[in-house]
């Protein structure tokens, strides 16, 4: 009997609930939340949240190398055929083994003054993504400033930051780390 | 390519609703608490059409989850009963248990009734009773508002099995990637496709009524903030300055982000009003400051800051002002996140070369270092504050990790394809 009346009392409390999930329905779910697995309820999964949800890839800069670079960016013994800059663990400085590289493509950027780049700085995976974008990036105006201090001019460049989201190497070790932390110079 | 989004999507939904292993997801328990409460959810009686959810193991699943309950495995239990009538109190003091749940549920035409039992196993008092409704495809949520009505009567602090999570998945399509930001349940399922792009997305922030997502997206090819309805689908870019827009973190008004541009030379903290686009700096120097996070009553902003040489995290007044340090223990601590009472700071912390997840007791100051992997990442905490969930990557297999808060227990959902990042819980 105390049983019954307890049931009685939940019972209204249910009716409480029940509304509560209708109204988490309405104020904070998705448009899609109630779809199924059937073609119709999927349509309206499509209308609801999906719409417009792909981003184009057709309307950003051109990509890696669209210009049309001389035989010398392809010669294994010119500098110019290396167009990818290593750093350190947490460093944004040259390494001197790059200087000489750095400054062969200033050279050629000065005496291109047409000639634009993108110097593209990413990080290893290790630690936290929005520091390795910030590490990105001063790895690449690192390159920037060498570049600038002899004698390409600021409208010639663009830097970008991608942080650890797009490794060339995807293992998770330091041979793969040191692939990864770089910066790319795209000829545009 | 919605087309084969679409396909994708209800390739998923189909799979997920025969066995949790094959769907893309695996949930595993790589670490157990000892003092975990003995319940027992007993399958619930079903009538009618019920589909391919047990609710039974969906609310097992969520409290031996929790690291607060042992659940007691179906094959063990000696009845099944699911009338409170019909339970004999012996049989379940006999397995050790100190509590246990029964239920029913009743399909007719697309709805559930849904009525369960909590008992107090020892003296076999009734503790709850409830009867719920469930519209078509809601009996996962429905499971999961049971497993958050035990929880709550059992623990006195509320359940938060009904949230959602938003992560940001990597996989190889063509020649390149696809990125995808997808909102799922807390415990990975449903998963949702809210933007893709073949360049990447970053750093999901729930905006506080759970309505809005605030991301970074590189399909320009240079880093936006985007502020996106989920309801709705719509967005708009809010931050497209030169250099980095990144790391939004709502205020606790929701009025405003906190966000790092590099705009004016090395990366610096700003808020950014959202109804008028105002734009405030909050620090300066040469430094990389960034991963701006609010105190829960708006008065504090912690960031990432190199400005003693490694990151570490420091604390400013929201208005602006003097900055003051806050971690001193390990060559890396970077990204907090408060807990919703503001009394802890969770943080990627990392010494000799790992990164793991670390809280921070507020008040005083002590640090616990609560995850094992070596590249553990972008920690949230669950809006209860009992847990905390992070992005985890061991021997090359990407997942998303959930840990109690005190480091007893540690569950992993781990995705079949691709990696999955930057997981944030919903508030």
């Amino acid at each position: 009997m105390r049983f019954n009346k307890t049931y009685l009392a939940l019972a209204m409390t249910a009716i409480l609930i029940t509304t509560g999930c209708s109204s988490t329905e309405e104020e904070g779910g998705l448009a899609d939340s109630t779809q199924g697995t059937d073609a119709s309820t999927t349509s309206g999964y499509n209308d609801g949240s999906m719409s417009g949800s792909q981003f184009g890839s057709g309307n950003g800069l051109a990509s890696g190398s669209g210009a049309n670079l001389g035989p010398e960016f392809s010669d294994p013994n010119n500098p110019l055929s290396k167009q990818v800059i290593y750093f350190e663990i947490d460093s944004s400085q040259v390494k001197q083994d790059y200087v000489s590289v750095v400054a062969a493509h200033a050279r050629y950027l000065a005496s291109h003054p047409n000639q634009r780049v993108i110097l593209a700085g990413h990080a290893d995976e290790r630690g936290s993504s929005e520091y390795n974008i910030a590490l990105g990036e001063q790895r690449s105006k690192s390159v920037e400033r060498m570049m600038r201090s002899q004698g390409v001019t600021g409208s010639q460049l663009e830097v970008v930051s991608y942080g650890e989201e797009k490794p060339v190497s995807s293992g998770h070790d330091e041979s793969a780390w040191s692939q990864n932390r770089r910066v790319e110079v795209g000829y545009q | 390519m919605i087309l084969i989004t679409r396909v994708f999507v209800i390739g998923l939904l189909a799979s997920m609703f025969s066995v949790a292993q094959a769907a893309g997801l695996t949930i595993e328990i790589t670490k157990g608490s000892q003092t975990a409460v003995p319940i027992a959810i007993v399958p619930f009686a079903q009538q009618g059409s019920i589909g391919n959810v047990k609710l039974s193991d969906v609310i097992s699943a969520d409290l031996g989850g929790s690291g607060f309950f042992k659940t007691l495995a179906e094959d063990d239990m000696l009845t099944k009963p699911s009338e409170p009538e019909r339970v004999n109190f012996k049989d379940w003091q006999v397995l050790g248990q100190d509590y246990m749940a029964i239920g029913q549920v009743v399909g007719n035409g697309g709805s559930y009734n849904i009525q369960f039992h909590l008992f107090n196993v020892r003296n076999g008092q009734l503790l709850m009773g409830y009867r719920l409704t469930a519209g078509a495809n809601e009996l996962r949520r429905a499971a999961h508002h049971i497993s958050d009505l035990i929880y709550e009567k059992l623990t006195g602090r509320k359940g938060a099995f009904n949230t959602r999570i938003a992560y940001v998945t990597r996989a190889a399509r063509g020649n390149g990637k696809q990125y995808m930001l997808q909102v799922a349940d807390a415990d990975g399922y449903n998963p949702r496709t809210i933007a893709e792009s073949p360049e990447p997305i970053m750093a999901p922030a729930w905006s506080p009524d759970g309505s809005k997502i605030a991301y970074v997206s590189f399909h320009t090819k240079r880093s936006e903030i985007w502020v996106q309805t989920l309801a709705s689908g719509q967005r708009e870019s809010v931050s497209s300055y030169p250099g980095i827009n990144g790391a939004p973190a709502f205020s606790p008004d929701g009025s405003r982000l906190a966000i790092t541009l590099s705009k004016d030379g090395s990366p610096d903290v700003y808020v950014l009003g959202l109804a008028n686009r105002s734009l405030t700096r909050l620090t300066s120097g040469m430094s990389i400051d960034t991963e701006p996070t609010w105190s829960p009553d708006g008065s504090t902003i912690v960031f990432t800051s190199d400005q003693g040489g490694k990151p570490q995290l420091y604390s400013m007044p929201a208005s602006g002002g003097r900055a003051s340090r806050l971690t001193f223990q390990g060559d890396y601590n970077a990204r907090g996140r408060f807990s919703a009472d503001g009394r802890s700071l969770a943080m990627v912390t990392g010494n000799g070369g790992g990164y793991r997840i670390a809280v921070m007791d507020m008040a005083s100051r002590t640090v616990n270092v609560l995850s094992e992997g070596n590249l553990d990442e972008s920690p949230s905490f669950a809006p209860n504050g009992s847990m905390i969930l992070f992005a985890s990557n061991r021997g090359g297999r990407s997942a998303l990790s959930v840990a109690s808060t005190d480091g007893a227990m540690q569950q992993k959902l781990a995705f079949e394809s691709g990696e999955v990042r930057e997981p944030a819980w919903a508030p």
